[in-house]
């Protein structure tokens, strides 16, 4: 957009090598890659906030764009949860702990923790989606008493699709908390919701007056389900989506990333529901 | 220093001094040349190498060059290249990277600045150079390489006295005459060149030739000649109800239509004076110690512009054409706030099928206006 903004002069090319710390397997093709930049000064002046990503590198393979996963408190190290779809995330699964890989950013707007202060907070996500909110979950948890009540309601295919089974329980431990799962395959181990997630939608307990919403999941979970929320009373403002697209460049040039006058990846990913509402489920756009 | 607004007449001999002093402090002149039955940029040195007395033809999917005889210097509007490619090379290679013992180091790889004086760009030409350096310049993240490459860029331009069947710069407010972007006009009239500065170091190179200053006359013929152009364009674009009257045509049957007929062949994006979209590469060397990597000029007409993880959200040429045609004129007015077509006309005379983006324009805002009222 064209408002007037402070123009970055550093070179925004330019690539970190990171060390992989620990690489962490989530799921059958996903694994969290912990990386540390190696360089000492960008390391201390790396700065993120929860929900923004990262450009990174394979030594002669390219760049891919992946939210950082970890808490924007603890920036020396940098978690990317990464699932191998394509041509850059296929050769990074090859990657073992004490190889490298390159770090360019961060990019990106993240999630609206200063706008959901005070207010309860609905944290809706599938499948994969629930990583780019990971950071957001530890922040407000360390400054619980800034906000009202959490609900972490998220879905997945098949139980074995569920990552980070571990900080679900543990979330659902904290004070004024619930956290929801759903499968609709699930096996017998399934103690929670069958069927999509979108009917959690139905039943959470929501006072649509001071609510936020953050979503992060496939396209139609939210086509599907932010209609049901804002009919439970919650307008269009206070919902936060992040959006995917192609991004080659992270910093509003390449052009792929553009989603009506929106590039996602500097408007973006995250979103306000109302600004993009138009342009959702819109073909070809 | 010469005073500003002071039009002076540039004989031939004056231009080729003009040529030497530009050589003399370390420019590279480039001006059009005819090359492959069209103009192309190329490293010139004397009055002799413009295209004297050569004339283009435009028209859709049509370009053809004719040797009238004439004495005219400026006679060929211009070619398929704008000035984008001085500022936003096709490859500009980013970065050299090398393996090491931590893994690997990557060092910036700036074009070196080198002075280019280039004669001949158009007043469309300008208007995209502005919109680029907007994209690449005035974002929140400032192109190094871009800048680096504009920086050494001095820019003569020539004032359009005889428009195209493609030209709609008059209906885009972008031209024919050059308002400003240029170090110095020239406007061609009756065999004489009428030359005008439009920065300091145009005018600080014009002093040095100390050139006599054209009669009112001549002046009042140059003018009318350029405003003569413009009345003559015969494409137009009404802009009433943009941005949003495109982005609701966005089911329009008519994007179909032009579809049907669109190859994707990407001649348009890559002929177009404003499209900024590249994609980056990165190129291993055999040893596979070294990498470069490159950023070149991509289409939103390809495969893998509208790719993500497994699926392509633009699979069809009616997704693709509509995704570039409503850039241009509606969602880069919300970017950037101007339009993303300056009139030159470049994609008509270059489309293989010659696809008339005005006559689709304005097909898809005649009826939408109706269907959506």
């Amino acid at each position: 957009m064209h408002e007037d903004k402070l123009i970055k002069m550093a070179n925004p090319y330019l690539i970190q090598a990171a060390t992989i710390m620990e690489k962490i397997q989530e799921a059958d093709d996903i694994y969290t890659y912990r990386l540390r930049l190696n360089n000492e000064d960008a390391r201390r002046n790396f700065r993120f906030t929860a929900g923004q990503f990262n450009m990174v590198y394979l030594f002669g393979v390219g760049e891919v764009a992946i939210s950082i996963v970890s808490d924007p408190d603890k920036p020396e190290h940098l978690d990317h949860t990464i699932r191998s779809v394509g041509r850059v995330t296929s050769a990074i699964a090859q990657l073992q702990a004490g190889e490298a890989l390159g770090i360019r950013g961060p990019f990106g707007q993240g999630w609206p923790l200063d706008v959901a202060r005070g207010q309860e907070i609905i944290i809706a996500t599938g499948g994969l989606g629930c990583a780019p909110v990971v950071g957001a979950i530890e922040y407000v948890f360390r400054r619980r008493r800034h906000y009202g009540s959490v609900k972490i309601i998220h879905g997945v295919k098949t139980p074995r699709d569920l990552l980070f089974h571990g900080r679900f329980e543990a979330w659902s431990t904290q004070p004024d908390t619930e956290v929801l799962l759903a499968s609709d395959r699930p096996d017998k181990t399934w103690r929670y919701h069958i069927g999509v997630v979108t009917e959690l939608f139905e039943r959470v307990s929501i006072d649509p007056a001071k609510t936020v919403v953050f979503m992060c999941g496939p396209e139609i979970m939210m086509r599907l389900g932010v209609p049901i929320l804002m009919r439970r009373g919650i307008p269009a403002t206070a919902i936060y989506v992040s959006l995917e697209r192609h991004m080659e460049c992270g910093i509003g040039l390449c052009g792929h990333c553009q989603m009506g006058p929106y590039f996602l990846c500097k408007d973006g990913p995250v979103m306000r529901y109302d600004r993009v509402e138009p342009w959702l489920g819109r073909t070809g756009v | 220093m010469a005073v500003a607004g002071k039009i002076d007449v540039l004989s031939r001999s004056d231009l080729q001094r003009f040529f030497d002093i530009l050589g003399s402090k370390g420019y590279r002149i480039v001006g059009p040349s005819v090359r492959d039955g069209s103009v192309m940029w190329e490293t010139i040195q004397f009055v002799s190498d413009l295209p004297s007395g050569w004339r283009d033809h435009q028209e859709p999917g049509r370009y053809r060059l004719e040797q009238t005889g004439s004495r005219d210097i400026f006679g060929v509007v211009h070619g398929p290249q704008s000035l984008k490619p001085f500022a936003f090379a096709p490859r500009e290679p980013l970065l050299q990277i090398e393996r090491c013992k931590e893994g690997f180091t990557a060092r910036p790889t700036l074009p070196q600045q080198r002075k280019v004086a280039v004669i001949g760009a158009r007043a469309c030409d300008l208007a995209g150079l502005a919109i680029q350096d907007q994209v690449f310049l005035q974002s929140e993240y400032h192109d190094p390489y871009y800048a680096t490459r504009r920086e050494g860029l001095f820019i003569i331009a020539v004032n359009c006295t005889r428009a195209l069947q493609t030209c709609f710069c008059a209906s885009m407010d972008t031209g024919p005459r050059a308002k400003n972007g240029f170090d110095l006009v020239l406007t061609e009239v009756d065999d004489q060149l009428l030359v005008e500065a439009g920065s300091e170091a145009g005018a600080d190179l014009l002093s040095d030739l100390a050139l006599s200053p054209a009669s009112q006359k001549v002046i009042s013929e140059a003018a009318a000649c350029v405003d003569a152009c413009a009345q003559s364009q015969i494409r137009r674009v009404d802009r009433t109800g943009l941005p949003q009257a495109l982005y609701d045509a966005h089911e329009h049957p008519r994007w179909d239509d032009v579809a049907a007929r669109c190859l994707a062949c990407a001649n348009c994006t890559m002929v177009c004076p404003t499209c900024f979209c590249h994609k980056v590469e990165e190129i291993p060397d055999l040893s596979r110690q070294n990498a470069e990597h490159a950023r070149l000029w991509d289409s939103c007409f390809t495969q893998e512009h509208g790719y993500i993880h497994g699926k392509n959200l633009r699979p069809t040429i009616t997704d693709r054409y509509r995704m570039w045609m409503t850039h241009k004129f509606a969602s880069w007015i919300d970017q950037f706030g101007t339009s993303g077509c300056v009139g030159c006309g470049r994609c008509i005379t270059w489309c293989p099928v010659g696809i008339d983006l005005t006559e689709e324009l304005s097909s898809l805002l005649a009826s939408s206006s109706r269907s959506h009222a």
